[in-house]
């Protein structure tokens, strides 16, 4: 080593530094695998569907023990020919759509009232206090209770069922949000604020993003909460210029004593509620985590 | 461009990067003010590296706070003529939902620089911290070392010539922060910047600074200075950096000694 040298000393010690630190990076990354669609049918698909198949066999084995009345416990068969008689009447799909562009539309409205509430709530600190606990405590409050004096105040009409559902529905996204900044971490409001991010462009660059996955988690809750207040209003608010959707179906079947058409509303209700739940909600939340690297893989 | 000039200038006719004179600060405690920094005044001069040291109590961290401008000082007054300065912390404090690519160039978004500079920008100072092909990986994806370097980029992409850095390496393994340690001064002689660098690991603050200043404990105060001749490149097993190490470590143990007298 020629101590003369020295630009050449340092040039070989950079690239010693270099190389040190590519060595160390390469131990060091995380390897981040997607999980291939085979498993995820092994692992996600199946189980459920072995679940529901079981589900059925028992329903079957219990009709064929006659535990009870045919006309209180109708075997499966009889609930599919309800189903095809409906498809094969073309009243099916209308059914169906009339509740599910009810619920999203209402799941809508009460997203645009709910998530400048939440954030309201979130940062104000005297609205926080005054309606705070009252927004959490009308999550409790079941939104059936609110059918009665909806259709007093508007009526029997499509302004009544969206009442229902915002009055369930807000409260959840509202309260998702502020949970959702609840808990950004101070050190993200701290870094921000060295960046130069206060006021208006926190909200937006930091606060906003950090609180994505509580806000989704309440979207969730507040999609549920849509559907539920909607079937509710449903059932006990039935009139013919409301058109026929899955809650008048279920109500209608009790009044012919038509069993098998009450577990097919029951089943459609239940249907339809996870499915727009795993179609929208599930992969979205999903998402957002993957790229946060909070997906745990078990 | 010509007021970037101008304002280079500007910075060179500047005598400190940092002045933090007859500084006190209290908190409000469980019995009545509690003083934490008692009348610190500290000049760091531009381009100089110094390192903040004391044991636990000592407000190292509330006086980088206070230079940060996070929070106030009770009494006195903090100048940093450079504007805002850049700080680092011991988490790297990235943000998840961006790219390490977007995490530089929020930096660069709200410092004002234009849209279309951003990306190369960007690129650059990834290449500064030797993390070129990083731009587009996700946080979670990076290893503890390449996440502080990431956080490093974004403090520089501030484009502030005082860089303040709150204990960053001490949650790193022994390794990785050896070798970021080279980076650091690798990286501080290239962009000239100021440093001002808050640790408890004395070695660490040898190896790394011009000057040394010791904090005492509850409440803080310049306890000592070290002017640390020691020529670069060094390491952390240099004979002359344990010497000092040794040193300044039977002065620090002195002040924590006081604390157990009373």
């Amino acid at each position: 080593m020629a101590s003369t040298d020295t630009t050449t000393e340092a040039v070989a010690k950079t690239d010693d530094l270099a190389g040190l630190e590519a060595g160390l990076d390469a131990l060091d990354s995380v390897q981040v695998r997607r999980t291939p669609v085979r498993e995820v049918l092994g692992r996600k698909v199946l189980p459920p569907l072995v679940a529901v198949a079981l589900v059925l066999v028992v329903w079957q084995v219990l009709v064929w023990a006659k535990i009870t009345d045919e006309y209180k416990l109708p075997p499966p068969a009889a609930v599919w020919d309800s189903l095809t008689t409906m498809w094969l009447e073309g009243t099916l799909l209308g059914v169906l759509w009339t509740s599910v562009s009810r619920a999203l539309l209402g799941f809508v409205m009460a997203l645009a009232i709910g998530t400048p509430l939440g954030l309201l709530v979130a940062r104000v600190r005297f609205v926080r206090a005054a309606i705070g606990p009252i927004l959490s405590g009308l999550q409790s409050l079941p939104s059936v209770a609110w059918v009665a004096p909806a259709v007093l105040w508007l009526g029997l009409n499509d302004s009544m069922m969206y009442a229902v559902i915002l009055l369930g529905a807000v409260p959840s996204i509202a309260n998702g949000l502020v949970s959702g900044v609840d808990q950004v971490p101070p050190l993200f409001l701290r870094a921000g604020r060295t960046l130069g991010a206060n006021g208006l462009r926190g909200a937006w660059h930091i606060v906003m993003p950090a609180a994505l996955p509580g806000y989704l988690a309440g979207l969730k809750q507040g999609w549920a909460f849509s559907w539920r207040s909607l079937m509710a209003a449903e059932i006990i608010a039935s009139s013919p210029e409301l058109g026929l959707g899955l809650g008048q179906l279920l109500e209608n079947g009790r009044n012919n004593i038509d069993m098998p058409g009450i577990f097919l509303a029951i089943l459609l209700i239940l249907i339809v509620g996870i499915a727009i739940d795993l179609l929208i909600f599930s992969p979205l939340e999903r998402a957002v985590l993957r790229r946060r690297g909070l997906l745990v893989k078990s | 461009m010509a007021t970037t000039f101008a304002e280079a200038e500007d910075r060179v006719a500047v005598s400190h990067a940092a002045r933090i004179d007859h500084v006190s600060k209290s908190f409000a405690g469980p019995t009545g003010q509690q003083l934490v920094l008692d009348d610190i005044s500290l000049d760091v001069a531009p381009g100089e590296f110094v390192t903040l040291l004391g044991a636990s109590g000592c407000g190292k961290s509330t006086l980088l706070n206070l230079v940060a401008g996070l929070d106030r000082p009770t009494v006195g007054s903090i100048e940093t003529p450079g504007g805002r300065p850049a700080l680092m912390f011991q988490e790297h404090a990235l943000f998840p939902w961006l790219t390490a690519g977007k995490n530089i160039e929020l930096a660069l978004r709200l410092r004002g620089v234009a849209k279309n500079e951003r990306r190369g920008e960007a690129e650059r100072l990834l290449e500064l911290v030797r993390l070129s092909g990083a731009y587009g990986k996700r946080v979670h994806e990076l290893s503890g070392g390449m996440r502080q370097r990431v956080a490093l980029a974004r403090a520089l992409a501030q484009d502030s010539d005082l860089l303040l850095m709150d204990e960053p390496f001490a949650a790193l393994d022994a390794i990785t922060r050896d070798v970021l340690h080279d980076e650091l001064t690798r990286i501080w002689r290239e962009t000239k910047l100021s440093v001002l660098f808050v640790t408890h690991n004395v070695r660490e603050a040898v190896r790394l600074a011009e000057r040394v200043v010791l904090l005492s404990s509850r409440p803080g105060r310049i306890a000592r200075q070290w002017e640390i001749g020691i020529p670069h490149p060094r390491r952390i097993e240099d004979a002359a950096v344990a010497e000092l190490s040794v040193e300044i470590t039977e002065e620090l143990r002195g002040e924590i000694r006081r604390h157990g007298q009373h």
